[in-house]
């Protein structure tokens, strides 16, 4: 398992995804930090996080799509599958690679913050009552909680869907797909007025279990949700390779 | 060390392997050999665990691969068809990442030379395995088949794509390799099993249709009757003359020539060797024979046979009698008939000449 950990992680930049990724993430999160929170002279750091997610629909599938894909269509499968490790271990390998590299660019894009530190520090120094100034440290941190959680579970359905196909742009494609509606069901829900039409959309919305996190909550259940999010789509990649040996 | 037993696997519809069985005993090289799509590549995936059987099982050094898969993977290296390159890793990146995910104890930097030593990569050790020759990449995938020393070495047509010296290069490596692990190669060149292997086994259409030691069929193929002559001397009288020998049954004179000797088909009656005879007879004549080869059957020619008439065999079959035992010992034993048979049917039809083999 940490054979393959370290030959996915070194293949993000080997190739130009890893820094294709890397770059657009972190450009799109200091944009985004720029204008919802300097622009907005707002200390306020939930509508970043907001719009963060937004971004994963696109910025997963990249970690995701050539994982099982091109081992597939390049038949180096057969070498992780008749070497002595388990499915289970080859699965989680890519797993953990894809969310470390995904969980350093969050890390580094704490960075963005540095700005609000420094006008803190100014306010502060000028500021006459006694009033808290600057972003509030529970928000952020339960936020980055959440976010990491749900990056978890989406890299966790990128990599089923890319075991699913040999073709990269296709597993992009519908991993783009899936996320989008995972997201923007939430949104649709909020409009529709039928409470049992949007008790089921709520179910279905990853961001629906977000809500107490930007709130700097920390909610057990929704960790729960998403990390068994990871696990059912790992539980399937496996079973998808198990399945493809019996076919 | 390795035991097939009733293997069948189907993909949907579509039966690839039908009941194989055979031992494979340690130490030595057996070679699978059919046609393409008769089921080598899947009866070594299945060997390797890379596919699951439809039913029947494997057995390596005792151990069932769905009961102990890792404890069989880990004694068996694996070359399948197309090398299982990562092609943007260099040499040596590629066989650490081997040696790391086989799980490898033995010390590092020492085995991989020594194997790098063995299939000639330490030229290219440092290079981007994208920016190597087939031959070469070929050679990556034998030396990532050799990590970890395991006893059991499984090459899916380890030659197919390499230029004739490469071609030499691997099969004195596998013979090599024979000394002291048990090797399984598949291929569709006869020439390769009859120059490396101790056994082969005949795949058609997923059945095993001949297993036999090489020197047997060797034995087979040089049992004949049929020799090229190459004559100096004027060419009407040296044929009267041939003709007019009563152990020789037939002789023609070929148009091919070789410098100012003329070359001769003979055939002479069964049973007897007339080469010591002519030899005498030309030269008392002052005709030197400057050559003489026996155009014994070759294992194309037994192969063909094999095959042709497995086919008949299976297409007598009804079709779609699952599970039932074959290929039953009258088959083979039709097998072993026909591969004489043949052997006499050529004798008794006239070849044109057949080139230089």
């Amino acid at each position: 398992m940490f054979a393959i950990f370290k030959k996915e992680l070194r293949a993000y930049f080997t190739t130009p995804i890893g820094y294709v990724y890397a770059g657009v993430f972190l450009a799109a999160a200091a944009l985004i930090c720029a204008f919802t929170t300097l622009q907005q002279a707002s200390y306020n750091t939930s509508s970043y996080f907001q719009y963060l997610l937004f971004t994963f629909i696109v910025l997963i599938p990249l970690l995701t799509m050539r994982m099982f894909s091109e081992e597939r269509k390049t038949r180096t499968e057969q070498l992780l599958l008749t070497a002595p490790i388990t499915i289970t271990g080859m699965v989680l390998g890519k797993y953990f690679a894809a969310f470390t590299l995904f969980a350093a660019t969050v890390l580094v894009s704490c960075l963005n913050f540095v700005p609000l530190l420094g006008y803190t520090v100014i306010e502060q120094a000028a500021a006459t009552s006694d009033t808290h100034i600057g972003p509030m440290g529970g928000q952020i941190v339960g936020c980055l909680l959440g976010i990491l959680l749900i990056g978890a579970a989406f890299i966790a359905i990128g990599l089923f869907v890319s075991s699913l196909t040999e073709n990269q742009l296709a597993s992009a494609v519908i991993t783009i797909g899936v996320l989008a509606v995972l997201i923007f069901v939430g949104i649709v829900a909020a409009k529709v007025n039928s409470s049992v039409v949007r008790t089921v959309l709520g179910w279905i919305s990853v961001l629906s279990r977000y809500d107490n996190f930007s709130l700097g909550l920390f909610d057990f259940s929704a960790l729960l949700y998403y990390v068994s999010i990871s696990g059912v789509f790992i539980f399937l990649t496996v079973r998808i390779y198990e399945k493809r040996r019996w076919g | 060390m390795i035991k097939i037993d009733h293997l069948v696997k189907n993909y949907g519809a579509n039966r690839a392997v039908d009941d194989i069985s055979f031992e494979v005993a340690p130490g030595e090289i057996v070679g699978l050999l059919g046609p393409n799509g008769a089921g080598k590549s899947t009866t070594m995936n299945i060997l390797a665990g890379y596919l699951s059987s439809t039913s029947g099982r494997v057995l390596v050094d005792g151990l069932n691969v769905l009961d102990a898969p890792l404890e069989v993977k880990r004694r068996i290296g694996y070359l399948p068809e197309q090398p299982p390159l990562y092609l943007d890793m260099t040499v040596e990146e590629y066989l650490i990442f081997v040696y790391n995910l086989k799980g490898c104890t033995l010390n590092r930097t020492k085995h991989l030379q020594e194997i790098c030593e063995v299939v000639k990569l330490t030229d290219v050790y440092k290079r981007l395995i994208k920016n190597l020759s087939k031959g070469f990449r070929q050679r990556v995938g034998i030396a990532q088949a050799l990590i970890g020393n395991p006893p059991v070495i499984i090459f899916d047509e380890p030659t197919v794509g390499l230029d004739p010296k490469q071609i030499i290069e691997i099969r004195n490596l596998i013979r090599t390799l024979g000394r002291d692990h048990t090797v399984i190669l598949s291929t569709h060149i006869l020439q390769e099993v009859q120059a490396v292997c101790d056994r082969i086994i005949i795949i058609n259409k997923g059945r095993v249709v001949a297993d036999e030691l090489t020197e047997n069929i060797n034995r087979v193929g040089a049992n004949c009757n049929r020799y090229q002559a190459k004559i100096c001397g004027p060419q009407r009288e040296v044929l009267s003359m041939l003709r007019d020998r009563t152990d020789v049954v037939y002789a023609e004179a070929l148009s091919a020539r070789d410098g100012d000797a003329y070359v001769y088909h003979i055939e002479s009656a069964k049973g007897v060797d007339i080469r010591k005879s002519l030899f005498y007879a030309l030269s008392a004549k002052g005709w030197p024979l400057v050559g003489l080869e026996t155009l014994g059957m070759n294992l194309e020619d037994i192969f063909i046979t094999v095959v042709d008439k497995t086919s008949d065999i299976t297409a007598q079959r009804k079709p779609g009698r699952a599970g039932k035992k074959g290929p039953s010992r009258s088959v083979e034993k039709d097998i072993a008939q026909s591969i004489l048979d043949a052997t006499a049917a050529k004798q008794e039809s006239i070849a044109p000449y057949e080139g230089d083999e």
